[in-house]
């Protein structure tokens, strides 16, 4: 139980590592917009904001 | 503008809240009921890392370098992603060794080396500095901001240093932290107080910083897409909203890659985040919350950084205000002064929570691991053996904070107006980031060693120095800038920002990948080749290891000869007499025998040290208790072999435990074994009363009609026919029986006999069939039969499958009704296997009835049918069929006749065949 939740959190790390720099990250590098918002900015929020999600999910699930 | 009256008591006020908000906090934990004991306070302690670099300097990049403000948060959020791993290990091992600070942390791990633990503390002081320095000059440029005349620019700096409002924040700000920072002793009992007005300063900043972006996005604009839209229509803006924007165009991967190390290093390792993090840390279980809360926070704070930076950009267009400031002056240009006091408050709130938690943490080093380690070198402090030096400590760290913020008022002073507040962090960070290989190294790897550390902190920092430090005051004018330019006499090579050539790196990722380089180098590379001291080892032992220590005791790497006396002498100097008295109670129950003659055993004196390393370090701790003990030196292979004993006696209770039970599994299965037993007694017992009953039946009518012949020999000769032939139907049921329970008890043992070929199913029916069709005709019965019939041949023995079906036959024949009694035998033949059914139109068989029909001696139905059965038939055939692989079950509707069927496999499997894989096998002997 613990092993797995260490082996998800290594793996949600490696992710958002992943997601959060280079190369990934330049993929939402063009002038266009989002419900009126820049796409670099929304993207980079938005990929933060769902990690932050999983990572409550991954540790709020866990009891005791 | 608004009142500088006005600005002042708001301030002062402010303070003074936070002040009570400690003293209550400090109360409450006094009577056992802490208001810190929560989730989210420690997520919101965790907070402090949000600065007012955050605060101001986050909105002053955002304006420069568009998304480039972001690495700074990130780093830290995916820091946090394994905090639980990290973290929890860290607070795990600093709650084992009373660790007061991160210097102590590593020096302890490395054999509680004062030298270490010196360094380390050296390098914080300089590198911490300039961040304290920063938030300074923070809250004086926000002060003069608010309080200048509208129409005038915001002077840069007060001329004289008296009249520098800066100053009398810095002397304000260490009376403050005095006041409640250093009022115990023993650091690693928490600060409640402060971390409670800590979380509340967190708070206050996260919603001042909501309100104004909130104001500037719905109050000045309409919203985040007016204000994107109106942003990107302008071309300059809009570059800001693209990746480039972050100045090196040619060096953005590495950029952005060294901004996230460097900020989640930096995270871990800064002293106010280990001091909120890992010593003020009330219960471990609360980081499991902290760890995505705090991630939530500072994407929150920083929600509203783009829009205020473009906002202001298009506000100010090109008339020099500074960027840093936007958050101020874009309330107080538009007449909102209430607002704009409440954005100060709020910047207040983020540079006072980092330097109250800084210079706690950072004055507790100095005292440490500077000065009493110096002050046990002198004669006069150790000799003086009587009196309670707590006082003398306390009055050091008080020292040290005003010394550590006037310093930093220094720097402040000198270099504070060259650089913009996110330049001078990311100094800061670069310097703590040092710690990382030593601190992390030494919580997951043994082979570290203390001398590998000094490498690697030497080469680590010195490479700092060169290549950040010494261009950063260059560029401020205090040296020449020559060397940065052009290198040491004029040597190019050895350019501080292009060190032997390396271009295409910016200058703090350039400084932070060749002092961690060397850094890293240096420490594997010394490791490797430097055996460790016997402290070293043992300590590295404790910290690597720390989670599977769990609940049992940490062996203890201490021998020698200590008295009780002495110890509490010690003690009592810097603890105190009270503590001091408590101590030995407290050890009292575990140590009585050790204790009793005076002498104090290993785990007495390891207990002295653990509380006086939370007094005054773990290495100063160390030299006081050697100093007063008559210890003896402790050898590598004295540490192999305490430990020895102690994972010995580990193993021992393990397997004491595994044996106990295994044995209590055993005595389960036992207990099982024994219930089996007992049951197939009683079948046995329940089979032979059965048996003989059987058996006593016939034999009883035999006897009593031989008897009647016997007493009467003028019995008429037709009437003696009767009898005999009543003694001959019996005497055959009586032999038929007894065949047949040697025949179940054959084939139940494996012993029966069987004669294998290759059968048609179709034929052994119709010569069953034949068989019985004299005893049907007497009894007007009629034998249908249906389904395929096309030769399909079976693997078995007929004569046995042939009895099975005359058994069927009859028993149905015996159930049958004595008018229009009807038999259907159907054949189904599948590829499987063959399937056939009795069917008959008899009383048929209950539910209940039907489990019990295949038990043996079990005949159902009325008594007047059951005539001359004996109950084991179904049994046989049951086990006939089974023994060929396949099975034998009942269908039946009381009231319209009953369905025995059987079926069996065409290819019967060894596995199935049950007893016959004991029999020889025919086909074996074949050709």
């Amino acid at each position: 139980m613990k092993q797995a939740l260490i082996q998800k959190l290594l793996a949600l790390f490696c992710l958002g590592w992943l997601l959060l720099s280079f190369p990934l990250i330049t993929l939402w590098d063009h002038p266009a917009t989002v419900f009126g918002l820049p796409l670099l900015p929304a993207g980079v929020f938005a990929v933060w904001a769902v990690l932050i999600a999983v990572l409550a999910w991954l540790m709020e699930r866990e009891t005791g | 503008m608004i009142s500088t009256p006005l600005v002042v008591v708001t301030g002062l006020a402010y303070l003074l809240l936070l002040f009570a908000i400690a003293w209550y906090g400090d109360l409450r934990a006094a009577r056992g009921r802490s208001i810190i004991s929560s989730p989210w306070v420690y997520a919101l302690s965790i907070a402090v890392y949000a600065t007012a670099w955050t605060y101001f300097g986050s909105v002053g990049r955002a304006s420069v370098d568009g998304i480039w403000f972001l690495p700074i948060y990130l780093g830290p959020t995916l820091a946090m992603v394994l905090g639980w791993i990290v973290i929890r290990k860290m607070i795990r091992i600093a709650r084992t060794h009373r660790i007061t600070s991160i210097a102590d942390f590593i020096a302890s791990r490395y054999g509680k080396s004062s030298v270490i633990a010196g360094l380390v503390t050296v390098i914080v002081v300089i590198g911490i500095v300039p961040y304290i320095a920063l938030q300074l000059k923070a809250i004086s440029a926000s002060y003069l901001m608010l309080t200048a005349p509208a129409d005038q620019e915001a002077p840069l700096a007060a001329v004289r240093w008296w009249e520098d409002s800066a100053l009398y924040v810095a002397l304000a700000l260490a009376g403050f932290i005095i006041l409640f920072g250093t009022r115990h002793l023993d650091v690693t009992e928490r600060h409640e107080g402060m971390v409670a007005a800590i979380a509340f300063e967190s708070l206050v900043k996260l919603l001042a910083f909501l309100a104004v972006g909130l104001f500037v996005v719905y109050g000045l604009f309409n919203g985040l897409g007016d204000l994107f839209s109106r942003a990107m229509a302008d071309v300059e803006l809009a570059r800001l909203l693209r990746f480039e924007a972050g100045a090196h165009s040619d060096y953005l991967f590495s950029q952005w890659f060294g901004l996230v190390l460097l900020a989640g290093l930096a995270f871990l390792f800064l002293p106010r985040q280990f001091q909120v993090m890992v010593i003020e840390n009330v219960d471990e279980r609360h980081l499991k919350r902290a760890v995505w809360v705090f991630p939530l926070y500072l994407l929150l704070i920083n929600l509203f950084v783009l829009p205020i930076a473009l906002a202001g950009l298009m506000f100010f267009a090109n008339d020099g205000a500074d960027p840093d400031l936007f958050v101020l002056s874009l309330p107080l240009i538009t007449g909102h002064e209430a607002l704009a006091l409440f954005v100060w408050i709020g910047g207040l709130s983020a540079a006072t929570g980092m330097v109250i938690v800084e210079a706690i943490a950072v004055s507790t080093m100095i005292c440490n691991h500077l000065v009493v380690p110096l002050l046990l070198k002198t004669r006069r402090f150790r000799d003086r053996s009587a009196g309670d030096l707590t006082r003398l400590l306390l009055n050091i760290r008080r020292l040290g904070i005003v010394f550590l913020l006037l310093l930093s008022y220094l720097y402040f002073f000198l270099a504070g107006e060259a650089y913009a507040l996110v330049s001078i962090g990311l100094i800061s960070f670069a310097a703590v980031a040092q710690f990382a290989p030593a601190a992390l190294g030494g919580m997951y790897w043994k082979g570290g060693t203390a001398r590998g550390v000094l490498a690697g902190l030497g080469a680590g920092f010195s490479l700092w120095v060169y290549t950040l430090m010494l261009p950063s005051i260059a560029k401020s004018g205090w040296i020449s800038g020559d060397f940065v330019e052009h290198g040491p006499f004029g040597w190019a090579w050895l350019r501080p920002e292009q060190l032997l050539g390396l271009t295409g790196l910016d200058p703090i990722t350039h400084s932070l990948f060749w002092s961690l380089l060397a850094n890293i180098a240096a420490y594997v590379l010394v490791s490797l080749w430097s055996r460790p001291g016997a402290r070293e080892a043992s300590q590295a032992l404790l910290f690597v290891d720390v989670h599977q220590r769990g609940g049992n005791p940490q062996p203890v790497f201490w021998q020698g000869r200590a008295r009780v006396e002495d110890l509490q002498r010690l003690a009592s100097r810097f603890l105190g007499a009270a503590r001091t008295a408590a101590l030995f109670e407290d050890s009292n129950g575990h140590t009585m025998a050790g204790a009793r003659a005076g002498e104090a055993d290993a785990r007495l004196v390891q207990q002295v040290e653990t509380q006086l390393a939370g007094a005054i370090g773990s290495a100063s701790a160390r030299v006081m208790v050697a100093s007063v003990v008559n210890e003896e030196d402790l050898e590598l292979h004295d540490v192999m072999r305490i430990l020895d004993e102690a994972s010995q006696l580990r193993m021992y209770s393990r397997a004491l435990e595994e044996k106990s039970y295994s044995l209590q599994q055993a005595t389960e299965e036992l207990r099982a074994a024994n219930e089996q037993l007992k049951s197939l007694d009683r079948l046995k017992d329940d089979f032979m009363s059965s048996v003989t009953h059987e058996l006593r039946t016939p034999l009883t009518s035999i006897r009593a009609v031989a008897e009647m012949m016997h007493d009467d020999p003028d019995m008429p000769n037709d009437r003696r026919q009767e009898f005999l032939d009543i003694m001959v139907r019996e005497s055959e049921r009586l032999s038929r029986l007894v065949g047949q329970v040697l025949d179940l008890a054959r084939i139940e043992a494996g012993h029966a006999e069987w004669h294998n070929s290759d059968v048609d199913m179709a034929a052994i029916v119709d010569q069953a069939v034949a068989s019985m069709a004299e005893q049907y005709a007497d009894r007007n019965a009629r034998i249908e039969m249906s389904g395929e019939r096309r030769p399909g041949l079976i693997r078995a023995d007929a004569d046995r499958l042939i009895q099975v079906l005359l058994n069927l036959l009859s028993n149905a024949l015996k159930y049958l009704p004595d008018e229009d009694g009807k038999v259907r035998i159907h054949i189904a033949d599948t590829q499987e296997g063959v399937t056939v059914t009795v069917t008959d139109n008899g009383p048929g068989i209950s539910e209940a009835e039907q489990a019990e029909v295949f038990d043996k001696f079990r005949q159902v139905g009325d008594r007047r049918r059951r005539q001359g059965g004996t109950g084991l038939g179904l049994p046989i055939s049951r086990q006939i069929i089974e023994h060929f692989g396949g099975r034998m079950w009942v269908e039946s509707v009381p009231g319209e006749g009953a369905k025995f069927s059987f079926f069996l496999p065409r290819q019967n499997e060894p596995e199935h065949t049950g007893a016959a894989a004991a029999e020889p096998r025919e086909e074996e002997a074949r050709p």
